[in-house]
Order: structure tokens, then sequence, then C-alpha cells
């Protein structure tokens, strides 16, 4: 990436106290994203991928502490004041979540919550910001938008309240657009529509976006880079095609191997990852992978590996004994 | 891509229908009967009585008749007159008790359950305090030093309505708070503020609405209980719970002294609950979600 990162993640943690202690819920993540381009952070739940969302958009619980810096359109976000913050929010930085029944207010109408966002971001007046969520339904899919702005969440289906979700989100024309898992609630058919609109609007639109996601596949044709996390570190970090092309880290080929294929003759089993992710609130040491790892060795139980650089420098991975297979093919 | 749109835009489409609701002729009985109240109260001074106060000692406790509709009480005043006269003070402290309960209450019960920490803390603690204060002591105490008045009734009632509002409100902010929707408004930017007043009051107003009109309900319940006490408004102004206790001193008498403004209070509360529920009902923007 020559052009200079719209946002960059340097050396973020973030720790969550709970009763059991200490919770890492991000380990030291390095990231960057350059305008108009796309990354996909995969990884299973519970792996630190929304905590990080969270930490890029200062929008974490009270208690926790992020450490590191947060760097979005030359200035730091850690530690900025709340007025400038909320003037970022929404404006250039915007989010759509992963489940639509629960991110629409239920009691106030479509055109309520459109209108008063674009509002408070233009300074429209009424009528012009009517025209224009007319505008935004309209773009995002959305039949009859007009009569759509006098109802209420609960009246329309999940995939039509995802897609007013991301017409809120994309009201007031974000830099980037975080997508925490946007498919997740929805109908497999559903999902590839949803897909393809942020994908149409993010070219149209000329915006970065963040997709968050635990499936390989959402990530596989949409995106330019792809990091895949475990346990709050980022493991494997790649440009799309040469992460499908050849992947070094055997979570990553795990990952993928566990995905359902649609070619596979019946009754093939699954393969699983087996084992569960480690205790966030009980740091591993060594490779947070190793004890569900095939390929592990004393080394791997001993020492954290750091993200080392493959053949190119764009291609990164947190192992020791690197899968040098070409990939797709697995065992 | 284009082909699955378009295929959605027809069915879709659709205009949607708004569901008619029938509301029964219960509901408009209670409409009627509390806008009649209501009528009556608001215009006790234009409307062709004989005077609430005025005695006649030769005709006490009469029976009903043409000159005194609903009779005389036990000192010879017109029951009927009574009762209109008394409904101001009975809806007024009945009306702006609660007002003052879900101003202060709502307010620090949103408050409390937004931000947490401290001030919930502090909040939650104090009106513990004030519940476990005896209402009546406080009643009595607060009479006793500014003088028993319509506007002290109000404000006793009122305070002691605050907790029970703080936490109806607090309970239904603090399960809002965690609600997606309340990050996705602070995702885009909105104030705290804003957050409470227009994404958490909608949501908030449905409750403390329902618990409003009950408060009404119960205050007229309570107003006339002080008053039966003596702790009311002072004679010679009637509200219904005055009535009720003077009524009781010739029960075997002529018990509709106690009766008529027994029964009129009964029913103005039902009325009350009624149109609440069935406006709540209505206005429920939730009904049949989730």
């Amino acid at each position: 990436m020559t052009e200079p990162a719209l946002l960059s993640v340097e050396d973020v943690s973030v720790d969550l106290p709970t009763p059991r202690g200490n919770l890492r819920a991000v380990d030291h993540v390095d990231l960057t994203i350059g305008a108009g381009r796309t990354l996909g952070i995969v990884g299973e739940s519970g792996c630190g991928k929304t905590m990080l969302s969270r930490a890029i958009l200062q929008l974490l619980p009270k208690k926790a502490k992020l450490s590191g810096r947060v760097r979005f359109d030359g200035q730091d976000l850690v530690g900025l004041n709340a007025e400038r913050l909320r003037k970022l929010r929404g404006r250039s930085l915007a989010v759509v979540f992963q489940d639509p029944m629960t991110s629409l207010n239920p009691v106030l109408t479509i055109g309520t919550q459109l209108i008063e966002t674009l509002q408070e971001h233009l300074e429209l007046d009424g009528l012009a910001a009517k025209k224009r969520s007319v505008e935004l339904l309209a773009a995002v899919g959305i039949p009859a938008p007009e009569q759509r702005l006098t109802q209420y969440p609960h009246q329309l289906s999940g995939g039509m309240r995802q897609r007013v979700a991301i017409a809120i989100a994309l009201s007031c024309e974000p830099k980037l657009l975080i997508a925490d898992e946007p498919t997740t609630a929805l109908d497999v058919t559903i999902q590839a529509q949803i897909l393809d609109l942020l994908a149409r609007e993010q070219r149209r639109r000329h915006m970065a976006m963040i997709i968050i996601t635990h499936d390989l596949g959402v990530v596989a044709g949409r995106t330019d880079e792809v990091a895949v996390m475990y346990a709050g570190r980022v493991v494997e970090r790649a440009p799309t095609p040469a992460l499908f092309k050849k992947m070094h880290m055997p979570y990553t080929q795990a990952l993928l191997a566990a995905i359902p294929k649609i070619d596979a003759a019946p009754h093939t089993p699954l393969p699983a990852i087996s084992g569960r992710p480690p205790d966030p609130t009980r740091p591993v040491q060594g490779c947070s992978f190793s004890p569900r790892c095939r390929y592990a060795g004393a080394q791997c139980y001993r020492e954290k590996p750091l993200l080392t650089a493959a053949e190119s420098s764009a291609h990164q991975y947190a192992c020791f004994h690197p899968i040098q297979l070409a990939g797709g093919v697995i065992a | 891509m284009a082909t699955l749109e378009l295929s959605l835009n027809e069915d879709v489409a659709v205009t949607p229908v708004r569901r008619v609701r029938r509301l029964g002729p219960l509901f408009w009985a209670a409409v009627t009967w509390t806008v009649f109240i209501l009528a009556a109260a608001a215009f006790a001074g234009v409307l062709p009585l004989p005077s609430p106060t005025d005695m006649d000692m030769l005709e006490r406790r009469m029976p009903m008749s043409g000159l005194h509709w609903l009779g005389t009480d036990g000192l010879g005043r017109d029951e009927l007159a009574r009762l209109i006269h008394g409904a101001r003070i009975s809806l007024t402290v009945g009306l702006c008790a609660p007002v003052i309960g879900v101003t202060i209450g709502g307010a620090l019960g949103m408050l409390a359950g937004y931000f947490r920490g401290r001030f919930e803390s502090l909040v939650v603690g104090s009106m513990d305090v004030l519940l476990a204060f005896p209402p009546l002591i406080l009643a009595l105490a607060v009479t006793a030093y500014l003088g028993q008045s319509l506007f002290n009734l109000t404000c006793i009632l009122g305070v002691l309505g605050i907790p029970a509002f703080m936490r109806v409100a607090r309970a239904a902010t603090l399960t809002l708070a965690r609600r997606e929707f309340v990050i996705a408004a602070e995702a885009l930017g909105a104030t705290h503020a804003r957050i409470l007043l227009r994404e958490l009051l909608p949501n908030v107003f449905l409750p403390l609405l329902a618990f409003f009109l009950l408060g009404v309900a119960v205050t007229i319940v309570v107003e006339g209980a002080l008053s039966f006490l003596g702790l009311g408004v002072p004679p010679p102004i009637s509200s219904w719970g005055s009535m009720i206790g003077e009524g009781r001193e010739s029960l075997e008498v002529a018990p509709r002294l106690a009766f008529i403004p027994a029964i009129t209070m009964f029913l103005t509360v039902l009325s009350f609950n009624l149109v609440g529920d069935t406006l709540r009902a209505l206005t429920d923007p939730r009904q049949g979600a989730l």
C-alpha cells in the first residue's frame, strides 16, 4: 500500500476487568487500511473482533482499558476530546451492527431515525433531509421508500432493517464504514444481497470498509486484505488473493476447512477445530493456538510467535511451523 | 444482483395497511365518564348549583329531591354541589401530584439508569430513604409546619410518588441502555442529552405513562384517605375523601352520604385506568414485535 493509511491501529490492546480477573480482549494488534480499501477481520466468536471495532470507534465499555494508538485521518482517536470524537463519529466513521432487530430504535419510525441523523450532521432543513432519506433508502434497495419512512422497525423484515441500518450509516458519506458481522443475523439468501449492496455502495462512495466476520467465505471475494484473529491477536495478515493461494497459519487453514462445501459428497464429516479457544482471563504461555494445533512443537508451547513476513512483506503470519503447502488443498 | 432487487420490488411494495382496532363500549363509557367529571369540575363555578358551603340546619340529611338532586348532608349542605366542587380538589391533587412524581422521578431514574456509577447509588439510596420514611408521618409533619392547603397536599403526594416513578424509569432505562441501538446512536455521534431525550425517552415514556395513570388513580384514593383522616384540605372545602369521612358519622341514617362520593371516586379511578390501558395499547408501536 503506497497511499497514506486512512486508519492505522498501532499496538492496540484492550483489557476488561472481570470478576475472574483481567481479560485481555485485544492483544497488541497492528492494522492499517487505506482510503477506499476493504479489510476483512476474521476469527471465531470471542476472539476480540468486536472489541477491536469498538476500540477503533472509542466505544468500549467504561471499565475497559485501551492502550496503543488509533490514528484516523491524521489524528489519534485515543484520548481525543469527546466533542471532536462525536463530530467524527457518524460523519467520517460509521458502523453497521450485527443484529438489525436491536440496532434500530423500536419506537421511532425509520424516517425519524434517518432524518434526525441527517439533520444532526449535515445541518439540512426538514424537507431536504426527508428528500435525502428517500434517496438513501432507494439507494440501499428499499422499495416504496417514501412509505417506509412512516413505518416502525418491527414492520420490516430482517433484511430490510439491515438495509435501513446501512442507509443510516451511509447517510453522512463516511470515509470509513465498519460492518460488524453485518450478515450474521440474516438469512443466507439475504446475506449475499447485503454484502453486494455494501460492496456497491463502497465503490460508489470510495469509502474504506472493515468487514468483521467469522466466515472466511464472506471476505474471500470482497476484501483487499484479510487479518485473521485468534485469542485477541492477529495471527495472519495478507492481501486476500495471497492468503487464499497460500495460507501459512494452521489456524487460518483450519478455519477454511471448517466451512461446509457444497460439492462435498454426502455424509462427509465436517472438519471441526478440536478444543476451545483459550480462556482469555488466563493467558497461554507460548502460541495461544498451540493446544489445538496439530503442528505444534515444543517451541510453540514456550514462546509466542511474532508476526513475521513471508515471501512478500504484505503477507505476515505468526507461526513457528507455517504450512508451506499450496493453499486450497486441505488434508 | 439487480434481478434480485427487482423481484423483491413487486411483493414488498404494497402499501402497509393500518390495523383498525375496535375500542369497545367499555372504553367509550369510561371516556364519557372521565370527560363528564372533568367538565363538571372545570365548570363548577358557572353551573347553576347551590353553594357547597351554605348550611341549612332545618334541612339536614334531606333525601333526594328536585331542589337538592342528591339530597343534603349532615349540615344541610347540597350534596351534588359538594360532590362537584370536591371533584375539583380531588382531580387537581390526583393529576398534579403524579405530574410532580413523573417529572422528577422519571428524570432521576433515566439519568441513574443511563449514567450508572456513583450518581445512581446516590439517587437509589436517597429514594430508599424516602421510601422507608412513613408517608403518614411526613404528611402530618408538613401539614403541621406549613398548614393544610391544596398546594401543600399536592406537594406531599407528589414527593411521595417520586421513588416509584424513579424505579420504573430506571428499570426501563437499564435494560434499554444495553441495547444496540443506543451504541448505534453513540456511534453516529449522538450526545448524551440526545440519546436520553430522543432514543431512550420515547421508549421509557410508555411504561411511565401507564404508571402515571395508575398513579392518578392511587393519588385520588390516597388524597381521599388523607382527607378522611383530616389531613387533607381544611373544611369547609369539600373533597371526595372528606365527604366520605363526614358521611361516616351518619352511616346508619343516611348511608348515601358516604356511598355517593365513594362510588364517584371508584368510577373515576376505574375510568382513568381503562382509558389509560387502552391508549397505551393503541399507541405502543411495539405491539406484535418480538
